[in-house]
């Protein structure tokens, strides 16, 4: 069965005593802190199932070898991102304690270390995309920036077949609320400028005002979009 | 010699134009033959599947049924690792699961698209200029070796990763490795560049989140800019749009936001190729680079 995690032993759970003797044996102070049992009944047992429906279809496989973590990208960044212990906490259904990660299982990078050396094929970066969405879903998080990079993303495919990088970027800035005048861009800008030539901002400049487009993409979007929205209502209703 | 339909993608039509201009001239100078692939459409990069992962699957189905239905070609050529993961993704899926094919066509048709049937595969620009040329087809048309330049290679993660849907990789002698990459650095070799020890090839930029989890972002590239310039390397090759602009940017970043200066130059290893085989630096887009390696290039005696 699974391992235990050191994080399951709550800062409220433990016990220190000024002064307390047991069998003739001083235990007081720091040193020898005691921890509250406590038995778990906030538990939900279809919980994998729903991050299953969200795109985590294998995280039934997973036999807790931590692969996963030991590999991850985010984890060498924050000990605290570890998806090792967000499987195990999705598969008991420990929904309290996953929310506690909440801020910060959006982060993952996707460069799929973790679904290469996965043992039992799980795929985990699916799965912290699922538990994700599935926070955003029910309101846990707001829309993580993530998110809504992807749906700048989609919004720009579903239209034209294709996206305009310019485009992309100047439309996130505004729907995060940053300024398009930072410094790092100004100074990447100045030296972007440096040696180009003229020609090329022009051809940059009409690439900006008639948007690259698929001529054939006719109703591929809209075929798309229907299929997705009956996907997630079939999903999660 | 096998004719290849060529898939630029959205990056190298837009900030990645320098790969693009730089692919082109390489190729031609090569006397290898593509052909665009006609009215293409976004791949989905990392955003899409995040949405629902049948488009990016649909996505790629399309392209390649565009090569392989309309314009009757069996292999698909991409330099843009984004966009090569995600047609090997799509290919891999479409072999090994009846109903994503049988979705993909079925949407197909729907949408009046051209449908897939398989009979074609996607390699990258690193795989096509190997199986064309190699090492030694490549040597015998170095006009002015790079000699003397020392190069961090740097492969990223959709090069490799997951290595479940690249079956080709990993097949001994004359294959790619999906733990330790070695095309680029062959290719280069070959160019007569000093490849450098790099631990840090197939590490993360950060570019799925390049703008949204910026900081990460920034930690991440710095960790490869160093170490880069801790191997010796004095210019980090790179085979991605998306890796390429994230290290231009997020060194820039480092500097003005964090005052972390590095000076290692970021250049596509096809400029670096094309600059070996005489061809000149504005031809392949070296002077729009961000990272400016003009006067490193000048004083190298290559330019």
């Amino acid at each position: 069965m699974a391992i235990h995690e050191k994080s399951l032993i709550d800062a409220e759970r433990l016990k220190t005593n000024d002064s307390l003797v047991i069998d003739g044996v001083d235990v007081s102070g720091h040193w020898n802190t005691m921890i509250t049992p406590r038995t778990l009944r906030n538990y939900e047992e279809k919980f994998e199932e729903t991050i299953q429906s969200y795109g985590g279809e294998n995280v039934h496989r997973c036999w807790q070898c931590g692969s996963c973590t030991n590999s991850c990208t985010m984890y060498a960044q924050n000990v605290n991102f570890n998806p090792r212990y967000w499987i195990y906490l999705t598969r008991l259904g420990l929904k309290d304690e996953l929310i506690k990660d909440k801020d910060i299982i959006w982060q993952c990078v996707s460069c799929n270390k973790c679904t290469n050396i996965c043992p039992k094929d799980v795929r985990p970066e699916n799965v912290m995309k699922a538990i994700a969405h599935w926070m955003e879903e029910e309101g846990i998080t707001e829309e993580t920036p993530s998110t809504k990079f992807d749906n700048e993303f989609w919004d720009q495919i579903n239209k034209r077949g294709r996206i305009e990088d310019g485009e992309v970027l100047a439309n996130f800035f505004k729907k995060t609320g940053q300024s398009l005048k930072q410094d790092w861009l100004i100074e990447m800008i100045k030296r972007m400028m440096k040696h180009l030539p003229i020609t090329h901002l022009f051809h940059s400049g009409m690439h900006a005002v008639f948007k690259p487009k698929t001529k054939s993409w006719g109703k591929t979007g809209k075929v798309l979009e229907a299929y997705v929205k009956e996907q997630k209502e079939a999903a999660h209703g | 010699m096998a004719k290849v339909a060529y898939y630029p993608g959205c990056a190298l039509e837009g900030s990645g134009g320098p790969y693009d201009r730089s692919t082109r001239a390489v190729v031609k100078a090569l006397s290898l033959h593509m052909e665009n692939l006609r009215d293409y459409n976004c791949c989905g990069a990392m955003e899409v599947k995040n949405v629902h992962p049948m488009l990016q699957t649909y996505l790629s189905s399309r392209n390649l049924a565009i090569a392989s239905e309309q314009m009757g070609f069996d292999t698909v050529m991409a330099p843009c690792n984004g966009c090569y993961h995600n047609l090997k993704k799509a290919e891999f899926e479409l072999a090994t699961s009846e109903d994503a094919l049988e979705t993909v066509q079925d949407l197909a048709k729907k949408a009046d698209d051209p449908v897939y049937k398989g009979d074609v595969r996607t390699v990258h620009l690193l795989e096509w200029l190997m199986e064309e040329l190699g090492t030694e087809g490549v040597k015998s048309r170095i006009k002015k070796s790079l000699e003397g330049i020392k190069v961090a290679n740097y492969y990223g993660c959709m090069y490799t990763r997951p290595r479940q849907i690249f079956p080709e990789k990993d097949q001994g002698e004359g294959s790619e490795s999906s733990y330790k990459p070695h095309f680029m650095d062959d290719l280069l070799g070959a160019a007569g560049v000093e490849n450098v020890d790099f631990p840090l090839r197939t590490a993360c930029c950060g570019g799925a989140h390049t703008l949204s989890d910026a900081d990460t972002s920034t930690q991440l590239v710095l960790n490869l800019l160093q170490a880069a310039e801790d191997s010796g390397a004095e210019v980090i090759a790179t085979e991605c749009p998306t890796c390429h602009s994230g290290l231009e940017m997020h060194q820039i970043r480092a500097e003005k936001v964090f005052g972390i200066k590095t000076n290692v130059k970021i250049v596509y290893f096809t400029q670096l190729l094309g600059l070996a085989m005489g061809l000149s630096p504005r031809k392949l887009g070296v002077h729009e680079n961000i990272s400016d390696s003009i006067d490193f290039f000048k004083q190298k005696g290559v330019i």
